[in-house]
């Protein structure tokens, strides 16, 4: 029917093998004014191959964003990175609130295509003084004709139309501009790209064009590997070889975009599958329901298992002590549900039960714990 | 509401125009010396005899310290009403224009126009003097009626970008009226922005004041620092050497200008977060000037807090 | 459900921008009708027209050419107080959940609006806690927060709680879920359609995911670039695409099954 199934083919034999990026031990957290820790990336580790791409799934809150902004060395106030080490090509970048950021790193190693990124363009410039900005700032002695060159053959070879690089942001559609947004970021040939939510503005079609976009340039070794951050499933499972589920700043469940959105070990995965909605006959007259409440706020999260107080499935031990992680470092689950059930598929049904009642129920909880936290945080 | 962050450049900002209000409101309680009274001769030299004496004397032996703090206190006077003036008018021309939109829009902004056009310090020459014998009172007026055209531009677009803004439409499908959308749903958003047009104007008042006043068309009978000036200049003092009579008041008259200033672009920072300068702000400076970019620009990076939207 | 009744009908419905060069037609010469007790969806990408077209229906905005009908009366050029009284009947929530909220007003001060249109004072406000506890929310427990204290969730369902307070017998939710996660998502559009079920409710959703349509529209009307170019029930515009637009629409819809 399209072409994805053999984009996604294809993307299974780009990865290589080959150790792209290792990240050991992330952790940051925002500082209130009040002076409250709020720890958003709680001791993640994750590792990139060559040519691949890793999503990131969870709902907003859940520290997305925040890994993006320490893997890309963007993080800035209120946002401290406090530890951790990125590794890529052998090269080590210490993190941490006394660690030096090489300047080589920043912009040709990692490079951040931010959230939004397309509507925070100024409307006064047009794209070739964007790419002349973008150049000059890598290459003070860029001449502008050079850096016009690089971006109108990037262009080309990815089939943007050349002129858009003499238009105003407004006189592009929302799907033209983040393409082209995404190719200016890329301009200085980035080892690895962290995309922070690129799809999730547009509509199916730009987003498909989009993903198609993105794995060319991973095909022409513009970059050589993408972390892809989003909150769509399915947008996931079709650009992503591996998934991992990030849930209150910690990494729930990671492996095989495949086994992720066939067989998801973690009851948090399976419950965010369980709320997609694909125009299949199934999905009419159906009630599809979704996780009650939200997630915690990182001021003050809850003890054991932080998805504890959303999960059918939560045992006394959850509420008590931090959850193993059952499996390798591919392809693992923090969970004692399924350590204490190898092999057995995720009860969606018990995972969330009853609707109505808990929606209720965890909404009143969370304006409790609004009421204190939420004017700190901010 | 969410807090406030107030810059350093805001403190510096504020402290100088605190400092030049006390000079203004307290000065002549400290120095009480009758700014008419002639205490001594033809430009007598500072000293410390009395305190009316601080400063010497001007060309009609007055006391000069006494005749700045009273003209401080004119000039801030002056300020307040006329910014005052024009920021109202400037305001609601330019709220009913921007939200309203379409013919009333095209009229209001004709007349702005036309204000616009009219160069305003002519029209406040003409009426100041059409006026003579006027106070510094109907001076205030006289400069506050010429200054509005400009605010009212400002915020009519500012008004108009606000206008389409979904809460609008939120607002009237409540079955809000008119005025209650004006005042509710677009003014509080524009606070900020006509704070600072007020400071502005102020100063700008300020500073319209003393070019009348130094053309010899102020308030007649009134201390300020323009009647300062032109006194001065009139009997020679620059060319006597006599700098204590023209040297203070042009000093006070910057140091009012540029404080007020100053607190406009400061609060331009503290309303405005992005603009804020520190350490996110060297941050980016530093990338920008160094060997990479971490993104395209300066312009498109959006601060990283998660859950902005949620 | 026997005898359904079209509640709203738009005819030859048109609309232009600018003049002259800058003429721009975001919608053109659409028919549709809106059957009572259903849920209508408009599909379309971005700047296929049906926010432009859900502004018209919703009287926010002034047609070009073309008739409005709500309940066999003639809506189409109404102003003043027989506008007000038409937007007792028909209601909106919106895309952005923030941007939809006045952020110097608390949720009370933002319900409270209505009032006006609703008449007596106590009965407005038993409505009011009426309509939160219809979305799943209490009163005690949002009233007297600004809406950068609410999540997104919260903050949408309170929009969907305004538009409730007036009674509506329309409901017009254009791009409502777009920004809300896909739990979230859900969660709003099982309120949606047990408004539909436990209070007859007639809903017009706009949404550019032809996954949401499938999932909650018996009537799907298909938009491209201003044009209306297939409209019918769900089950056949969705299982049985006619337009060439529609097919490719789905096409493009992301699967997570990539055999299927």
């Amino acid at each position: 029917m399209t072409d994805s199934p053999s984009r996604a083919a294809n993307a299974r034999t780009r990865a290589t093998g080959l150790r792209l990026l290792d990240a050991h031990n992330l952790t940051a957290a925002y500082y209130t004014p009040e002076g409250n820790r709020v720890v958003a990336v709680d001791d993640v580790s994750i590792s990139i191959n060559e040519g691949e791409v890793l999503g990131i799934a969870g709902e907003s809150g859940c520290g997305k964003s925040t890994l993006g902004a320490i893997l890309s060395l963007t993080a800035r106030e209120p946002l401290v990175v406090e530890g951790g080490t990125l590794e890529v090509d052998g090269k080590q970048q210490r993190l941490g609130p006394r660690a030096k950021v090489q300047r080589t790193w920043r912009g040709s190693v990692v490079s951040l295509l931010p959230q939004g990124a397309m509507n925070s363009i100024s409307p006064t410039m047009r794209v070739r003084d964007l790419v002349f900005d973008v150049m000059r700032a890598h290459d003070r002695g860029v001449k502008r004709s050079e850096a016009l060159d690089r971006a109108r053959d990037r262009f080309e070879e990815l089939g943007l139309p050349a002129r858009a690089l003499d238009a105003y942001p407004h006189q592009l559609s929302g799907g033209m501009k983040q393409r082209v947004v995404t190719v200016i970021s890329t301009l200085l040939n980035p080892r690895l790209l962290i995309a922070d939510e690129p799809t999730s503005a547009l509509d199916v079609s730009s987003q498909k064009a989009l993903i198609d976009m993105l794995l060319q340039m991973l095909d022409n070794k513009i970059m050589s590997g993408v972390v892809f951050i989003t909150h769509d499933l399915p947008v996931l499972r079709t650009v992503s070889n591996r998934i991992a589920v990030m849930y209150a700043g910690k990494i729930a469940e990671i492996g095989d975009a495949e086994q992720i959105a066939s067989e998801p070990r973690h009851p948090y995965s399976a419950a965010l599958l369980g709320s997609v909605l694909v125009p299949e006959p199934g999905f009419r007259n159906k009630r599809v329901k979704g996780i009650p409440g939200s997630p915690p706020n990182l001021l003050n999260p809850p003890s054991g298992c932080r998805f504890h107080p959303r999960c059918g499935l939560a045992m006394d031990v959850c509420t008590k002590e931090e959850p193993p992680e059952v499996g390798d470092v591919l392809r693992f689950s923090s969970c004692f549900w399924t350590q204490q059930n190898p092999g057995t598929p995720v009860p969606l049904d018990r995972v969330i039960p009853s609707e109505e009642a808990t929606m209720v129920e965890t909404d009143r909880e969370l304006a409790d714990q609004l009421a204190g936290a939420e004017e700190g945080a901010r | 509401m969410r807090s406030i962050h107030l810059t350093p450049r805001f403190w510096v900002a504020a402290s100088l125009v605190i400092f030049t209000l006390l000079v203004g409101l307290l000065g002549p309680l400290i120095i009480h010396v009758d700014p008419h009274a002639t205490i001594g001769g033809l430009y007598d030299k500072p000293s410390g005899r009395s305190i009316g004496m601080w400063l010497g004397t001007d060309n009609a032996g007055q006391s000069v310290i006494s005749n700045l703090v009273n003209g401080v206190r004119t000039s801030l006077f002056i300020g307040l009403v006329a910014g005052a003036i024009s920021t109202v008018i400037g305001l609601v021309f330019g709220l009913v224009a921007g939200f309203q939109g379409g013919i009333l829009d095209d009229i209001l902004m004709g007349v702005t126009n036309i204000g616009l056009a009219i160069p305003s310090i002519v029209v406040v020459i003409l009426l100041a003097d059409a006026l003579n014998g006027s106070t510094s009172f109907t001076l205030a007026m006289v400069i506050g009626i010429t200054g509005w055209p400009w605010t009212a531009r400002a915020v009519r677009a500012q008004a108009t970008s606000i206008r389409n803004r979904e809460h609008i439409d939120v607002a009237r499908l409540s079955g809000a009226r008119w005025v209650s959308i004006l005042l509710w749903d677009v003014l509080p958003y524009l606070l900020s922005y006509v704070v600072m047009a007020f400071v502005l104007q102020m100063s700008g008042a300020i500073l319209a004041e003393a070019a009348i006043s130094m053309l010899g068309l102020g308030a007649s009978g009134s201390v300020s620092l323009g009647i300062m000036l032109y006194w001065s200049l009139a009997w020679g003092s620059v060319r006597t050497g006599a700098w204590w009579a023209f040297l203070p008041p042009t000093l006070m008259l910057t140091l009012i200008a540029f404080s007020l200033l100053l607190l406009q672009s400061s609060l331009d920072e503290v309303f405005n977060p992005r603009l804020r300068r520190g350490r996110s702000r060297r941050r980016l400076a530093a990338v920008a000037a160094g060997t990479q970019a971490a993104v395209p620009t300066a312009a498109i990076v959006e601060p990283v807090l998660e859950g902005d939207r949620s | 459900m026997s005898d359904p009744k079209v509640i709203f009908r738009g005819t030859g419905v048109t609309r232009r921008f600018g003049r002259g060069k800058n003429l721009v037609e975001a919608v053109k010469n659409v028919d549709f009708t809106l059957t009572e007790g259903q849920i209508t969806t408009v599909v379309g990408e971005s700047g296929s027209g049906k926010s432009t077209l859900a502004r018209m229906v919703l009287r926010l905005l002034p047609v070009s050419e073309g008739t409005l009908e709500f309940n066999g009366t003639d809506v189409t050029t109404i102003t003043g107080s027989a506008r007000a009284d038409y937007w007792k009947d028909v209601q909106a929530v919106f895309q952005d959940p923030f941007s939809a909220f006045n952020q110097f007003f608390t949720v009370r001060r933002l319900l409270s609006r209505s009032f006006r249109l609703l008449g007596e004072r106590a009965a407005a406000e038993a409505r009011m806690e009426e309509a939160l506890n219809h979305v799943g929310l209490f009163g005690a427990d949002v009233l007297d927060r600004f809406p950068h204290q609410l999540s997104g969730g919260q903050r949408q369902r309170v929009m969907i709680a305004r538009a409730l307070m007036m009674q509506p017998k329309l409901l017009i939710a254009d791009e409502a879920t777009s920004m809300l996660d896909a739990s979230l998502r859900v969660n709003i559009l099982n309120v949606l359609t047990d408004l539909r079920d436990t209070l007859g409710m007639t809903i017009l959703f706009i949404t550019h995911d032809i996954g949401q349509a499938n999932y909650i529209a018996d009537q799907v009307l298909v938009m491209e670039h201003g044009e209306m170019v297939e409209q019918g029930p769900a089950d056949k515009v969705i299982f049985d695409p006619q337009h060439e637009y529609t097919r490719r629409l789905l096409s493009d819809v992301p699967r997570l099954n990539q055999s299927a």
